[in-house]
């Protein structure tokens, strides 16, 4: 198996990711494995697919140099513009490329788990673009910590179901979303919304955000920077990050995970099954789940993608943790000095960045920034948390 | 063959129609009471949860009552403990997650749920395409792998999975979740399925809440499974011999000539 090439017949990377699910959906895991193999590699398929980007996503995103935080870093550092596509994050890729499957698969109606909101809202605009009824799952926590995109999906179109059992938060969205799945899988995709749960989910997201590795690639030639010494991304469930190293799995450039350090499947999890893959989970001595802690929503996940567990235990990756101080630092850092407010999910990269230089990170060393989402859909919170109150 | 084969085939060969009434192990300190008020009212065999964080197919049910154990402390070694020192005169399958045995590690959660007197497992996310590690485990141990047939399992995957599943076949009535809705829905399909392809018994759950309903699923099928109707009368505080008479009801429904 090449270093982030498909997985193996079983939906394996290394010994993580595989197919657990109940039996009720294993036709339609099925049925979704051949029908994305089949529309990945037709060329008709694929050129919809980047044409939807182009005139509907905002690709392809630019890779801005960031001249003064590389100057006071002592680096030279590159972001991956992903925080200028439509809906102001990479989230975009993906569903775009499972609702144009959905409707090739002649199914009339999405559903989708969301944290924070940030991949209900983008499955609800793809689905309005298509004219896909959408349902959308999210723990009713989130609801209540995330009201203005509740209101977003729904002046979409969509539906928002609150979800009440377990934590009420994004573990409890998917299995709420795989609950419903089991009863109109015949009619229903579920457009999930990051690198996880059975084959070929994982496979088929990377695939759908490697358009950002593939163009920040030829954007760094086109810069005369040409492959950079580190790919940094920030890591939940882990789509942007396995988007990003997809484009750089086969040259020389280490590549950086960051989790949020209450949440670091790598850090802190052993190997489980989950959501339908092995992988590795945040879990107590009896093997049940623990829930995430993060200062973002979007990183409140205890698992993460099957092959970035395999990325950690081949050694191709590193994953780090970073703590909810360290992040509003990386936020006021990028804002101040380059004019950019990142996500929180996205601040936790800036943040491991400023923290490596100097260290790590040796003076000149070059570093593509997967920026990966804008934070506007954060700005209360952050304005809370920094004036105390949060 | 496996013991749970030999001693559910008994049930069919003496012309019963098997009643399996389903209960989460730890969701009342007096959950093992239950487990023998079931049996005086006529259980077959019974299965046991043994309860999971993010249980995947079960509805809202049996999730209280997976998050009342957990609450209580319920272990996969705590349940077994109490199990061992049962005799409840029928077989016992015990019902969980993959995760939960995968974290105790495979071989040895295997010995410790034998050992405690479980002759089966049903692990509703453990698929075919996953089930060879597991499975292998199990036959080494006498445990028999029950699997689960849904609506939606095409007719040459049937077959796969019935000759896989040890003890009976689980038949799905329908493309559901457990206790979201009630009544045989597509059971008698899936059991004429299963027949047409495997010898296994089929038992009917999914649905299956009233003596009525477990009258339908007998009539059909080799057997019929209870889960959801029994746990919410536990959760809702129903004594022992209310669950006694609760099963006896389902028994004289199954029974009437």
């Amino acid at each position: 198996m090449s270093v982030m090439g498909p997985p193996d017949g079983r939906g394996r990377f290394g010994e993580f990711g595989g197919r657990f699910v109940p039996e009720a959906l294993v036709p339609a895991c099925l049925e979704l494995e051949s029908a994305f193999a089949e529309a990945w590699a037709d060329p008709a398929f694929v050129a919809e697919f980047h044409e939807t980007l182009r005139l509907f996503g905002g690709r392809p995103t630019p890779v801005t140099p960031l001249a003064r935080l590389s100057e006071r870093l002592g680096l030279r550092v590159y972001a991956k513009r992903e925080d200028l596509a439509h809906t102001g994050s990479h989230k975009i890729n993906n569903v775009v490329g499972q609702t144009l499957l959905t409707r090739r698969m002649g199914k009339g109606r999405v559903i989708a788990e969301t944290g924070a909101g940030q991949h209900g809202v983008a499955t609800a605009t793809a689905a309005a673009r298509l004219g896909l009824e959408c349902t959308v799952f999210m723990g009713e926590v989130d609801t209540r910590r995330q009201e203005l995109n509740v209101f977003r999906m729904e002046l979409l179109g969509a539906r928002v179901v609150p979800v009440t059992s377990g934590s009420r938060t994004l573990k409890d969205a998917v299995n709420e979303a795989l609950r419903e799945w089991v009863t109109c899988v015949a009619d229903t995709h579920y457009c999930i919304g990051s690198v996880m749960g059975p084959h070929p989910f994982p496979w088929m997201v990377r695939e759908f955000q490697r358009v950002i590795g593939d163009e920040a690639r030829s954007q760094l030639e086109d810069l005369g920077v040409g492959v950079p010494d580190v790919v940094v991304a920030c890591v939940g469930g882990g789509s942007n990050a396995a988007g990003v190293f997809a484009g750089f799995a086969d040259t020389s450039a280490r590549l950086v995970g960051v989790e949020a350090a209450g949440g670091s499947a790598i850090g802190h999890g052993a190997p489980g099954v989950l959501h339908g893959m092995r992988s590795m989970l945040l879990q107590d001595e009896f093997g049940q789940i623990e829930e995430a802690q993060s200062i973002s929503a979007g990183l409140d996940y205890p698992g993460i993608g099957p092959e970035h567990a395999h990325l950690a235990a081949s050694g191709r990756a590193q994953y780090v943790g970073i703590s909810d101080d360290e992040v509003l630092d990386g936020l006021t850092l990028l804002s101040e000095t380059e004019g950019i407010i990142p996500a929180l999910e996205t601040a936790h990269a800036v943040a491991w960045v400023a923290g490596a230089a100097g260290n790590e990170l040796a003076p000149g060393t070059t570093v593509l920034l997967n920026l990966s989402g804008r934070g506007d859909k954060d700005v209360a919170q952050v304005r809370a948390l920094m004036r105390g109150d949060g | 063959m496996t013991t749970l084969d030999e001693r559910l085939g008994a049930v069919r060969a003496s012309g019963r129609r098997a009643l399996v009434p389903y209960l989460m192990a730890g969701a009342r300190p007096d959950w093992t009471r239950l487990l023998e008020a079931a049996v005086a009212g006529g259980a077959d065999a019974l299965e046991v949860g043994l309860p999971f964080s993010d249980p995947m197919m079960d509805g809202p049910v049996i999730q209280e009552a997976a998050l009342a154990a957990l609450a209580a402390g319920t272990t996969l070694d705590s349940v077994c403990a109490e199990l061992g020192a049962l005799d409840l005169g029928v077989p016992l399958v015990a019902m969980t997650y993959c995760n939960v045995v995968y974290h105790y590690g495979l071989e040895r959660a295997a010995g410790r749920l034998r050992e405690a007197g479980v002759l089966g497992t049903i692990l509703p996310d453990l698929a075919l395409e996953e089930l060879d590690e597991w499975a292998a485990v199990c036959d080494a141990g006498d445990l028999a792998t029950v699997l689960m047939v849904a609506p939606s399992t095409p007719p040459e995957r049937v077959a796969r999975v019935a000759a896989r599943s040890r003890g009976f076949v689980y038949a799905a009535a329908r493309m559901a979740v457990t206790g979201a809705a009630v009544g045989l829905g597509d059971g008698a399909a899936v059991v004429e399925r299963i027949r047409a392809a495997s010898p296994v018994p089929a038992y009917v759950g999914i649905g299956i809440a009233s003596p009525e309903q477990a009258r339908a699923a007998a009539a059909v099928a080799d057997g019929a499974i209870v889960g959801s109707a029994l746990v919410r009368r536990v959760l809702d505080g129903a004594s022992p011999e209310q669950v006694e008479s609760f099963v006896r009801g389902l028994r004289e429904a199954i029974d009437a000539p």
